[in-house]
C-alpha cells in the first residue's frame, strides 16, 4: 500500500486526555482553564510527538516544492517567502525544512508534524472566529525567521531530523480535528508558510469533512503563495512583529514591507484576519511607532480588523528584558482607540477588561473572556445582541 | 571537619577543577607565525584516481613531519592528541561524491592508534548518517572499529551555546564523547561564502546551519567558530585538497574540480582558509573565472575571524608561513 494512503495510528499517538468525547461545557471550561493556567505558569507546550524520522525514512514526508524555479547547475531558487534563497544540490533553504535533491525542491516536513494539541481558539488568539470552540493545532520543525523572542524555538530552530515527529497526512488531520470536535485546524506553534503545501492540502482535506482552517503566520510570505492560500483556508492570524524596518532586520532577520504586501492580500481576499503585536519594552513601543502602525491597519485594512497588543515574556535570545508592563500594553491600545479602530484587545494579561469584545456602537460588553475562557457571548447571528450593530467575523461553524 | 582538614580538601577539589584547563593549556600555544603546510604527491596532480593508501599514508606523514618538525610520525601525533583520549575526525560528506577520502580517514586513524589512541575511540563524524553512508563511510555505533555516525544519531546539546550573532545546539558528539576533533575539510569554492574549508566545515557542528548563509557567512562562520564547543576542542585541521573544486561548489561539479594534489596541514584555521582561498582564486583566475569578490562573494569571514573579537587566527600573509613539500 502507497504510505501516503496508510491511515495514522492517531489514537496511539494522541495523549489519553483528549480520548473522551464529547467534550461538555463543564469540560471544555475545566480543559480551558488548565489551559490557562498552563500558559500562565510557561509550561503549556505543545507537546512534542513520541516517533523519531531519520534522512533514509523520510520518502513518505517529502513532496516537492509548490513555489520554486529551477536555475543552471542543479541550483534552485524558493520562490515560497521573499528570502528567495538560490539553493545548491543537496542544501536547505533558510527554513532547514526545504532541500535541493538533484535539481528539484522538496518540502521535507509534508505530513510531518512534530507537534499537535487541541486548543481553545482564543489561544490562537482568534477572538472573532467560532469564540469558545477548540483548535486542533499543528506544526512541524522550521521556520524563515529567528526571532529572537521565539517561545518555540525547540521546534522552529532546528530542522526536521532534530525533533521527534509523526506521519500525519492531511486527511488524518481533518478526521483528527473532527474526533476531538475541533471546527478548526490550527498551523501554529512555528511558521506555516515553511509547510504551505501540507497546509494547503490539509486545509482542502478538512473541508471536505466540514473542518475549517485557521492560520497563525508572520505572514513572511510571497505574493502569489499567500494568494493562493488565502483562497483554501478560513481565517489567518498575522504576527506583525514590529513597524519598523530596523527591528524585522535585528530582532526578527526578515522584512516589514512583504509582511504589509501580504496583509493587504489577505484583506482584499476577504478571508477573516486578526493582528497580533508582541510589544517588546524598549524595542517596539513607542508612542510614534504604534502611531504609524494603526494609522497604517486604518488606512490600508480598515478599522474593523482586530488587533492584540500582547505582552511579552522573557525568552530565547531576548531574556535580557523584562515582561511588558500592562501600563504599556494599555497605553498602546489607547493610541489605536483614538485612531478609530474598532477592536482593540490586550493579551497576555488574564483577566484584563480588554480580553472581552465591546460593540463599537453601544459600548456593550458582547463577548466575555478570562484567559482562554469565554463566558458569555452575546452576538446573535452576527449582530450585537443589544443593539443590533453587525460585528464582523466568523461565527457559524 | 578541622581546619587543616577543610584546607586539605579545598586544596583537592580545586586541584581537580584546574586539572581539565591545564590539560588543554599544555598544548602549545599558536606560534607567531601560523605554519600550513601543503604535501604534495607528484602522481595525484597528473590524474584523478591515483590516490591509495600508501600514497596517502606517505603524503600524511610528510604533512605531520614537516609541520612539527620531526624526525618521527609519532613526534608529531603526540603534539595532537594523548593516548587514552576519544578523538573526533569531522569530515565533510555534504556533497555525497567528492566527500573527505576514506583513505585519508584511514592513514589518520592509522596513525592515532599508534599514538595511543584505541580504534573504538575514533569517531567519524559528519552531519546525518546518510551523509556519511553518501561518503562511502559505513555507519558503525558498534565497541569494534572506528565508530561512525552523524549528529542526527546522538543528537544535539540542549543548551545553546553564543558567540556574536551565532547561538546554536552543539552536537553531543563534540559537547559529551569526543576530547578533541581533528577536522579534515575539504578545499571548495562555496556559492555563498566564497570558499569553504577549514572554517565553515565546523558547521557541521551545529543544529542551524541554515539560518548562517546570510551575507556571504560574516560573521556567522567566525562566530560559530567561537562557540565554546568548537572553539576549545577543534585542534588540528588536515585539508583534503586531492582534489579541489574552484566553482560551483559546494555541490559535487565534475567540470569544476581539479587534482590539486595535495593535503594542506595546520593548527590555524584562518590561515588555512586564507591558504585555500588563495589557491582557489588562482585557479578561477587561470580558468577565465571572475575572482570571488567580482561575483560579491568574497570570503569576508576569514578577515572577521581573525580580527580582535574573534582572535581565531591570523590572515596577514606575512605571518603566513606556507611550507611547499
Amino acid at each position: 500500500m502507497d504510505e501516503h494512503n496508510q491511515k495514522p495510528e492517531l489514537y496511539d499517538l494522541l495523549p489519553l486526555t483528549l480520548q473522551g468525547l464529547p467534550l461538555k461545557r463543564r469540560r471544555f471550561l475545566k480543559t480551558s482553564a488548565l489551559a490557562g493556567l498552563g500558559a500562565l505558569s510557561g509550561t503549556f507546550w505543545a507537546m512534542p510527538a513520541n516517533a523519531g524520522e531519520g534522512k533514509k525514512d523520510d520518502r513518505k514526508f517529502i513532496a516537492e516544492a509548490a513555489y520554486y524555479e529551477k536555475l543552471q547547475h542543479k541550483q534552485v531558487r524558493c520562490k515560497l517567502c521573499p528570502r528567495h534563497c538560490v539553493i545548491d544540490d543537496r542544501e536547505r533553504g533558510y527554513c532547514g525544512v526545504r532541500e535541493n535533491r538533484n535539481g528539484t525542491y522538496y518540502t521535507l516536513v509534508y505530513s510531518r508534524p512534530c507537534t499537535y494539541h487541541v486548543d481553545p481558539i482564543e489561544k490562537k488568539p482568534l477572538f472573532h472566529f467560532l469564540p469558545a470552540t477548540l483548535a486542533f493545532s499543528i506544526a512541524t520543525a522550521g521556520c524563515n525567521l529567528n526571532c529572537k523572542f521565539c517561545q518555540n524555538w525547540q521546534i522552529s530552530q532546528v530542522t526536521p531530523e532534530q525533533v521527534p515527529s509523526i506521519y500525519l497526512p492531511p486527511d488524518g488531520v481533518a478526521e483528527a480535528a473532527k474526533k476531538y470536535h475541533c471546527p478548526s485546524i490550527a498551523y501554529t506553534y512555528n511558521e506555516p508558510t515553511i509547510f504551505f503545501e501540507y497546509m494547503r492540502d490539509t486545509a482542502r482535506a478538512g473541508h471536505e469533512q466540514g473542518v475549517k482552517s485557521v492560520v497563525i503566520s508572520a505572514a513572511y510570505i510571497e505574493q502569489e503563495p499567500i494568494r493562493e492560500l488565502a483562497e483554501e483556508v478560513d481565517a489567518i492570524k498575522v504576527d506583525l512583529k514590529a513597524f519598523s524596518d530596523t527591528y524585522y532586520k535585528d530582532i526578527v532577520r526578515g522584512e516589514l514591507k512583504p509582511v504589509l504586501d501580504a496583509l493587504v492580500s489577505i484583506k482584499k481576499s476577504g478571508v477573516w484576519n486578526e493582528i497580533v503585536y508582541l510589544v517588546v519594552p524598549t524595542l517596539n513601543d513607542s508612542d510614534q511607532e504604534i502611531k504609524g502602525l494603526v494609522k497604517w491597519i486604518n488606512q490600508n485594512l480598515g478599522p474593523d480588523v482586530p488587533i492584540h497588543f500582547t505582552r511579552f515574556y522573557p525568552q530565547y535570545l531576548l531574556k535580557n528584558l523584562p515582561p511588558t508592563p500592562v501600563s504599556t500594553l494599555e497605553r498602546c491600545k489607547a493610541i489605536a482607540d483614538a485612531e478609530g479602530l474598532h477592536y482593540v484587545y490586550i493579551g497576555n494579561v488574564p483577566g484584563h477588561p480588554a480580553e472581552s469584545t465591546y460593540c463599537p456602537h453601544c459600548g456593550k460588553k458582547i463577548i466575555t473572556r478570562n484567559g482562554f475562557v469565554v463566558s458569555d457571548i452575546f452576538i446573535v447571528n452576527g449582530r450585537c445582541k443589544f443593539c443590533g450593530t453587525p460585528i464582523p467575523g466568523v461565527w457559524k461553524e | 571537619m578541622d581546619r587543616r582538614n577543610f584546607i586539605q580538601k579545598t586544596a583537592a577539589f580545586t586541584g581537580g577543577l584546574l586539572v581539565p584547563k591545564l590539560l588543554t593549556a599544555s598544548f602549545p600555544a599558536l606560534p607567531a607565525k601560523s605554519r600550513i603546510v601543503i604535501s604534495h604527491n607528484a602522481s595525484w596532480s597528473r590524474s584523478v584516481g591515483t590516490v591509495d593508501s600508501d600514497s596517502m599514508l606517505k603524503v600524511l606523514d610528510k604533512a605531520i613531519q614537516t609541520y612539527f618538525q620531526v624526525d618521527h610520525v609519532r613526534q608529531g601525533w603526540s603534539k595532537i592528541v594523548r593516548p587514552g583520549e576519544v578523538i573526533g575526525l569531522k569530515v565533510n560528506c555534504l556533497s555525497g561524491h567528492g566527500a573527505t577520502h576514506t583513505l585519508l580517514v584511514q592513514a589518520v586513524a592509522e596513525r592515532l592508534q599508534q599514538a595511543g589512541i584505541k580504534e573504538n575511540d575514533i569517531i567519524v563524524w559528519d552531519r546525518l548518517n546518510s551523509d556519511l553512508e553518501d561518503g562511502g563511510f559505513r555507519i558503525n555505533y558498534g565497541k569494534k572499529g572506528l565508530r561512525v555516525f552523524g549528529n542526527d544519531a546522538i543528537g544535539f546539546d540542549p543548551y545553546l551555546q553564543t558567540f556574536g550573532q551565532a547561538s546554536s545546539l552543539v552536537t553531543k558528539i563534540l559537547t559529551r564523547v569526543v576530547d578533541g576533533v581533528i577536522n579534515l575539510p575539504l578545499l571548495k569554492d562555496h556559492s555563498i561564502a566564497g570558499i569553504t574549508m577549514s572554517l565553515k566545515n565546523l558547521f557541521g557542528a551545529i543544529n542551524n546551519p541554515n539560518k548562517y548563509h546570510l551575507n556571504t557567512g560574516d560573521p556567522y562562520i567566525a562566530d560559530v567558530n567561537r562557540l565554546p564547543a568548537i572553539y576549545h576542542k577543534v585542534r588540528f585541521t588536515i585539508c583534503d585538497a586531492a582534489q579541489a573544486q574552484y566553482h560551483g561548489g559546494p555541490s559535487f561539479m565534475p567540470q569544476w574540480r581539479w587534482p590539486f594534489g595535495a593535503l594542506i596541514v595546520g593548527r590555524d584555521r584562518v590561515a588555512m582558509d586564507y591558504t585555500g582561498w588563495k589557491i582557489i582564486e588562482q585557479k578561477r583566475a587561470k580558468m577565465g573565472f571572475k575572482s570571488l569578490k567580482e561575483e560579491g562573494r568574497e570570503p569576508t569571514y576569514i578577515s572577521t575571524a581573525a580580527d580582535a573579537s574573534h582572535a581565531l587566527g591570523t590572515n596577514d600573509p606575512q605571518r603566513i608561513d606556507v611550507i611547499r613539500v
